[in-house]
């Protein structure tokens, strides 16, 4: 039955035929796939399956529940944006890639089984890679390597925590994982390098500012929230993940803050929302799982949408850093206001997406009494407005003017755009439609007049703090050392220090054992007396001169003292028969 | 022909000022509209008007502050992976 089709088939074999459609008709054709995704997600019966037998294991390819429904959703949406988006871009691979790329994130999401998800998971992680490889920069292809690298190192983890649960258990069905032990571990370090989870972040924010204007759209939404889908569906209530997304929600502020690439900026800032998402996987109650999936929704918009107004400013003008841009308000004012609406919508400004979708998180802390929690959001919420609220904005398209004067970008783009904003306020002020397919029931009032004030307060008062602090935030062209410096720095010394020493063994063990010593060796060997004469009188002192004179008027190999050959002749002859003694009787 | 005057409100000081005056005058409305609100403090510290003016420009602070104070040690030049 078409209806119970893993949707992932359709992104991944429609990829196949990109190539054989020719300019505007090859845009349409991948509008349109997602877009039939989306429908057929919305036809899936909750409870459906579809299932392959494959190496004695059944593996399930189409696991259907509210929960992987609604990542589907927005997934299949924001594709469907984002290839609207990338209208002008006409080269298949990219496309092709990006295709993969979504398909296999949608594959992850209705894997019913850990075996399906890994295979998805690896397609993932290649796919993206080639999106970044896309830029044809120099810079790019090492951003690329250093992002494979990591992922590899993360599936690896996956990998060998999967093995360990599956011999224990004997099952391969990923579901909420109880077993505390190596095999689950292994599994969560796996997904929370994906989740750009630190000490394993900095992969997230030195690779997608490398892409290419579209690709940094579409890698903005699909790695890290598969990981937050696969966070949900296995380690609800894991309370480690309530400290991991804490650490992440401010220390995306602290390196946003440090930071002069816009498009870095929003780099950090997905690892501080993913973060918030993070800790509400954690604390693990139905509301705060709802609000997790929801926030993700809504993220998943709101910053593709800001990707696509900083990906706008540099396809107009080629320059992402702040201390480049400034004053683009006078020429890119509709790109102004959308990227604003997405600048609102992160912070959760009331009548926005995110107000209606954070507060979930954090009324859920609250929920459960914990204070510190609860208080590090706050805190957290506050920041966002700071460096993705105002900061991006104000850098890109105030501050000083540089005397760019691009224009208004492409009409596909501001489509994109409108469409995207549209969402953000829609999901602000009416989210019961979102709130309807959670995955639990939700029973919650975002908007009360105390609470709207509280939120106004909190983000007013950030505002205020901005611009009075506006000098301690002029932008310096530098960037921030972070622990990728471990394999970008680290890597080097490593290198130069194992060819110091083993290139130093290696010459050392050539200049004494392949030279020298055979060397002074076949010396002995054909003058043994006064190489040992010589040994002698230079132990006692005597100079070079007179060992010299010695050697020249002695010559006491030349009176043939001692026949070398014959006692070689007989030790050889004794040898020999001493061989044959031990080897026959 | 005379080319169109640019728009260019945001680059006026006078204009600047203006703005100004509105944040500070919507921080002190917004403190001003607490005494309308009921909350329902959670945690015993967090009940009081003006609660989360007060959280949102302290915690701002510190996060500025110390960002500058870590920047110090984790700056460096564009170039620095380059060399």
């Amino acid at each position: 039955m078409i209806s119970d089709f893993p949707p992932a088939a359709i992104l991944i074999l429609g990829a196949l035929l990109v190539p054989f459609f020719k300019g505007n008709a090859k845009n349409w054709y991948v509008i349109l796939l997602p877009a039939v995704a989306f429908y057929l997600i919305s036809q899936l019966q909750i409870g459906s399956s579809w299932q392959v037998h494959f190496f004695g294991f059944d593996l399930t390819f189409l696991r259907v529940d509210k929960l992987s429904k609604v990542f589907g959703y927005i997934f299949t949406l924001n594709a469907t944006a984002a290839f609207v988006y990338a209208f002008y871009v006409k080269d298949s691979t990219q496309h092709m890639t990006a295709l993969f790329y979504i398909g296999s994130a949608l594959g992850v999401v209705f894997a019913g089984d850990l075996v399906a998800l890994y295979f998805f998971w690896e397609i993932m992680a290649v796919a993206s890679t080639f999106l970044i490889l896309a830029r044809k920069t120099k810079k790019a292809q090492a951003a690329g390597m250093r992002y494979i690298l990591v992922h590899v190192f993360g599936g690896l983890c996956l990998l060998a925590g999967m093995v360990i649960y599956i011999t224990e258990t004997g099952s391969i069905a990923f579901n909420a994982m109880t077993d505390r032990n190596l095999g689950t571990y292994l599994i969560l370090i796996g997904i929370l390098i994906n989740a750009a989870a630190p000490p394993m972040q900095a992969w997230l924010a030195d690779a997608y500012p490398e892409a290419t204007v579209t690709g940094g759209v579409i890698l903005s939404a699909y790695t890290t929230k598969t990981a937050v889908y696969t966070l949900v569906r296995g380690f609800p209530g894991w309370e480690i993940l309530i400290v991991v997304g804490c650490i992440m929600t401010i220390y995306g502020i602290i390196y946003a803050l440090l930071e002069n690439d816009a498009r870095r900026i929003l780099a950090y800032s997905i690892i501080n929302q993913v973060g918030f998402m993070v800790c509400g996987v954690g604390i693990g109650t139905m509301m705060t799982i709802n609000g997790t999936v929801a926030h993700a929704f809504c993220h998943i918009i709101y910053k593709s949408l800001l990707w696509m107004s900083a990906g706008s400013v540099l396809y107009m003008t080629g320059k992402s850093k702040c201390t480049d841009l400034g004053g683009l308000y006078k020429t890119m004012p509709l790109t102004l206001i959308f990227g604003t609406i997405g600048a609102m919508a992160i912070s959760s400004f009331p009548g926005t997406s995110g107000f209606t979708s954070k507060s979930l998180i954090i009324d859920g802390a609250v929920h459960e009494h914990l204070v510190w929690v609860w208080l590090v959001l706050e805190v957290a919420s506050a920041g966002v407005f700071l460096h993705a609220g105002i900061k991006f904005p104000y850098f890109d398209f105030f501050a000083k003017d540089k005397g760019l004067r691009p224009g208004e970008t492409n009409k596909s783009m501001l489509i994109a755009m409108a469409f995207m904003s549209f969402l953000c306020i829609f999901l602000g002020l009416y989210p019961q439609p979102l709130y309807n397919i959670l995955p639990y029931e939700v029973h919650y009032q975002a908007y009360s007049f105390t609470h709207v004030v509280a939120q106004l307060q909190l983000l007013m008062l950030s505002a205020l703090v901005f611009f009075l602090f506006l000098k301690l935030l002029k932008r310096t062209e530098t960037i921030s050392i972070d622990t990728d410096w471990v394999y970008r720095k680290g890597g080097r010394l490593f290198y130069y220090v194992v060819e110091r020493v083993l290139n130093g063994v290696n010459a050392l063990s050539d200049r004494a054992i392949a030279r020298a010593i055979p060397a002074w060796l076949g010396r002995f060997s054909r003058t043994p007396v006064s190489s040992m004469v010589t040994l002698y009188m230079r132990a006692t002192g005597k100079d070079r001169r007179s060992i010299e004179d010695f050697r020249r008027e002695a010559n006491p190999e030349a009176t043939t003292l001692l026949p070398m050959g014959m006692p070689v002749f007989i030790s050889i002859v004794f040898l020999f028969s001493l061989f044959v003694i031990f080897a026959f009787f | 022909m005379k080319q169109k005057k640019e728009f260019d409100w945001f680059d006026r000081p006078e204009s600047i000022k203006k703005l100004w005056i509105m944040l500070y005058a919507i921080c002190g409305l917004l403190v001003v509209a607490d005494f309308f609100t009921h909350r329902h403090p959670h945690f015993g510290f967090d009940g009081f008007v003006g609660f989360y003016a007060l959280l949102g420009f302290v915690s701002c602070s510190v996060l500025i502050l110390f960002s500058k104070l870590v920047a110090l040690v984790l700056k460096a030049k564009e170039a620095y992976y380059d060399k």
